[in-house]
């Protein structure tokens, strides 16, 4: 029997408890719990006899009636011995401990006898509490924005770290910010602005970038390298540098305060990357296929139409969604070109909104989570095609 | 044949760039060298409009006589700053109408009124009036004469088409503006968020390598950083971080772990005592780069994680069959095989950050010590409202950004075109 991996399989084990518990009730103040003390040190050791205690009980019974019997006493210990709760947040720790001793399973005094094993048990709950750390810190602010968007100014104040969601009003009470802000704050045009202009950039940029990929990827033409190498370059210089011209030229030429200046900018700052990126799947096509439809007579614009747009439709997905995504989060351009609120984007709207310090904090959350749902959901639909042109376009951001 | 072959076939592939050529040229590589012009004038944002003589035409009848009409001219300058000099003026006035004791800066010729009204300061209004009358004592009517516009030229110096330069710009960027101090703050910035995001990437990205169940939700949720618009994060942070009602300064203060709530975006420094060493710590600016990790590592991960998929299972079994745990596979294997992209990875990610704007502006719009060159840019071009200095720091960020592709293509360059 190894000393040594029993002691790191009880200090890791507990430790991973131990923070599991304490972010549960964490977030459960959040739902207007009034804890004031985590009691790390009491969880600390509750968790240590529970691990012990599973460590050498083993495998001596059935595994399920095992890890039913334990979760449900040490809970009922835990309850008796932390404050005073309501029925969900004990449930709720009853299913992490539950899920944390079906984790123990294999571990029995047998296997922790094994060579090179301690650094095994480490790495994995290592991995357990990593994933417990990525998904909190990047799920976290998602759902405070969501939460935050249906509470109410005097709600906020009171009491800042209760986001409960009160479900006893109707529900357009629940909904009011979400009302508020499309009708005060004319929310239903913005959509529509931004929607227009990042389709539209989506379709000028395919117009353009396809036959000039083309060229690149089939035809021999002099200058042919120098192109490919400073479309990349050209690519890396970064929209703060091009601002001052652009707002003197634009200003001057009347262009500010036109969605159609925003589609000319977003479109030749998005050019590159897609132009980069469909050369590169153009080349992977086979070129002899491209020759039976010459000798069938088509010209170039018959074979771009007709061979090469039907083959690479997924390379074409990705690239659209790939400006799509950048042109409905753009936020330089749309402030600095933007100041009427009739022409203004989602991005640039929410940004007005913060420029009154009066506005109440859950009409912010609730435009925030207007402009953020669509991506997320058309991110989750297209995931494929989304992460492939992430990965090609993923040197710009 | 084959020389005319390969003419069509240049020709061709002229047309098809010739579009998204001019596009990108107008609109990005024009604005680049516009910089450097600009940025050798002085000019103020409110120096951007041309001033124009403009001119409303307004036809009123004179009683008792539809053979005479008087036709006002309101005349005025669009620019309340700028002069125009040598304002010349013309409209056309119909067939067989004349006009009646005509201005002395005027002269009638051809059917068309032209007169010259010299130099308009800036907010120069005038009513001027024409008394117009028919030959034949015939009814004028009122809408021939409105059909025609007044054609108004003069000359306005477009300040930035005129040729004086200064250097004043460049003095000010590198001696009065504490250039040493943004430069250090935005390297610092660039440096620890590169760094940060591609650790965090690494283990994101060995994290995700494994089997586990909700890996593929998992997956998707790490790019939701990245995936979201950027100023609906930013203020969702914002929120969480506010020292009044913030959610997290509030969780703190609840459990005890602070006694007062810290101002983790508007603090420049926090003091910490360290076994009696004072440590002064740039807190807004930790604050940011903490931001910007969160936000741009899962670019990071989706390529260390398409690096990690690609090495071979078996090197990964012989180390099972020596013995070694997770760490020393991780060390000895997976570490080795990913130090191309990392280092490719670290290039491209530092000259990006280096450019980032809207994150820093979003936070804390450059307040508390978090001002970098881009907020720098945006500060001169439009807060304080003098776009030669904007573009002045333009040209300093244009500069580096040469200098680190440079580095770049000299050091990594060819290892990039073999991965």
């Amino acid at each position: 029997m190894k000393f040594k991996s029993l002691i790191i399989t009880l200090l890791a084990s507990s430790i991973f408890l131990t923070i599991i518990i304490c972010i549960w009730k964490i977030l459960a103040t959040l739902q207007g719990l009034s804890f004031t003390n985590l009691n790390f040190n009491l969880n600390l050791l509750l968790s240590l006899g529970l691990v012990i205690t599973c460590v050498f009980i083993g495998k001596k019974f059935n595994h399920n009636l095992k890890i039913f019997i334990l979760s449900l006493l040490f809970t009922i210990l835990y309850t008796f011995l932390n404050e005073n709760s309501p029925m969900w947040f004990s449930v709720g720790i009853f299913l992490l401990i539950l899920f944390f001793t079906n984790k123990l399973k294999k571990y029995d005094l047998k296997y922790l006898n094994q060579d090179f094993i301690s650094e095994k048990i480490v790495f994995e709950f290592l991995s357990l509490f990593a994933i417990v750390f990525f998904a909190l810190v990047i799920l976290f602010p998602f759902y405070i924005m969501f939460v935050t968007s249906f509470k109410t100014q005097t709600a906020l104040l009171i009491n800042p770290i209760d986001l409960s969601i009160d479900f006893s009003k109707n529900i357009f009470e629940i909904f009011k910010s979400y009302f508020v802000i499309f009708k005060t704050y004319d929310f239903g045009r913005y959509i529509l602005t931004s929607t227009y202009v990042s389709i539209g950039t989506v379709l000028i940029t395919l117009l353009f970038a396809i036959p000039a990929a083309y060229a690149v990827a089939r035809l021999n033409f002099f200058g042919k390298t120098f192109l490919s190498t400073s479309i990349l370059i050209i690519y890396m210089f970064p929209a703060i540098v091009l601002v001052i011209p652009l707002y003197t030229v634009f200003s001057q030429l009347g262009l500010r305060n036109s969605v159609e200046g925003l589609l000319i900018v977003y479109t030749s700052t998005t050019l590159p990357v897609a132009i980069y990126m469909l050369q590169g799947y153009f080349k992977s096509i086979p070129k002899e296929i491209e020759e039976a439809g010459l000798i069938d007579g088509q010209n170039w614009f018959g074979i771009i139409i007709k061979i090469i747009i039907p083959l690479s439709l997924p390379a074409i997905a990705s690239v659209s969604l790939y400006v799509f995504m950048i042109a409905w989060n753009e936020f330089l351009f749309s402030l600095m070109f933007l100041d009427n609120p009739k022409t203004f984007t989602l991005s640039r709207a929410i940004n007005h909104l913060t420029g009154d310090a009066e506005t109440p904090r859950q009409y912010l959350m609730a435009g925030s989570v207007v402009v953020t749902l669509p991506i997320l959901l058309i991110f989750i639909y297209f995931e494929k095609y989304l992460v492939s042109g992430l990965t090609a376009g993923s040197v710009k951001g | 044949m084959s020389s005319t072959l390969s003419k069509i076939e240049k020709r061709t592939a002229y047309t098809l760039l010739l579009p998204a050529v001019c596009l990108v040229f107008a609109i990005i590589l024009f604005p680049i060298f516009a910089n450097v012009w600009i940025s050798f004038k002085e000019v103020e944002l409110k120096d951007i409009r041309i001033p124009e003589p403009r001119a409303k035409k307004i036809v009123k009848n004179i009683q008792d006589s539809n053979s005479e009409l008087k036709i006002i001219y309101k005349l005025r300058n669009s620019s309340l700053i700028q002069d125009i000099g040598e304002v010349r003026f013309s409209d056309k006035l119909p067939k067989n109408i004349d006009p009646v004791n005509l201005d002395q800066r005027c002269e009638f010729k051809s059917q068309k009124v032209k007169c010259f009204f010299g130099d308009w300061e800036a907010g120069y209004r005038e009513n001027f009036e024409i008394f117009v009358k028919d030959v034949n004592n015939d009814a004028i009517n009122s809408k021939d004469i409105k059909s025609s516009k007044p054609d108004l030229s003069g000359k306005s110096n477009n300040i930035l088409l005129t040729t004086d330069f200064t250097f004043k710009n460049f003095k000010n960027v590198f001696i009065n503006n504490n250039f040493v101090e943004l430069l250090m703050t935005t390297f610092y910035f660039t440096f620890f968020g590169t760094l940060g995001a591609i650790l965090l990437g690494i283990f994101a990205a060995q994290l995700v390598n494994q089997k586990f169940y909700g890996r593929t939700f998992m997956r998707s949720i790490l790019l939701f950083p990245y995936v979201g618009p950027v100023v609906a994060l930013a203020y969702t942070w914002t929120l969480l971080l506010d020292p009044n009602s913030g959610t997290i300064n509030s969780l703190l203060v609840n459990y005890g772990v602070i006694e007062k709530p810290i101002n983790l975006l508007g603090q420049k420094y926090l003091i910490i005592n360290i076994l009696g060493f004072e440590l002064k710590l740039r807190l807004a600016l930790t604050t940011v780069i903490f931001f910007e990790i969160w936000r741009y590592f899962p670019l990071a991960f989706l390529f260390i994680l398409a690096r990690l998929q690609a090495i071979p299972k078996d090197l990964y079994e012989a180390a099972d069959v020596d013995g070694a745990g997770p760490f020393r596979k991780f060390f000895y294997i997976t570490l080795p095989q990913i130090t191309a992209i990392l280092s490719i990875l670290f290039m491209i990610r530092f000259i990006w950050n280096f450019n980032k704007f809207e994150d820093i502006f979003l936070l804390t719009g450059g307040a508390s010590g978090t001002l970098t060159l881009p907020i720098s840019v945006y500060q001169q071009g439009f807060a304080v409202s003098n776009i030669g200095m904007g573009s002045a720091v333009s040209i300093v960020i244009v500069l580096l950004l040469i200098s680190f592709m440079i580095i770049y293509f000299k050091l990594i360059g060819k290892k990039a075109n073999e991965i």
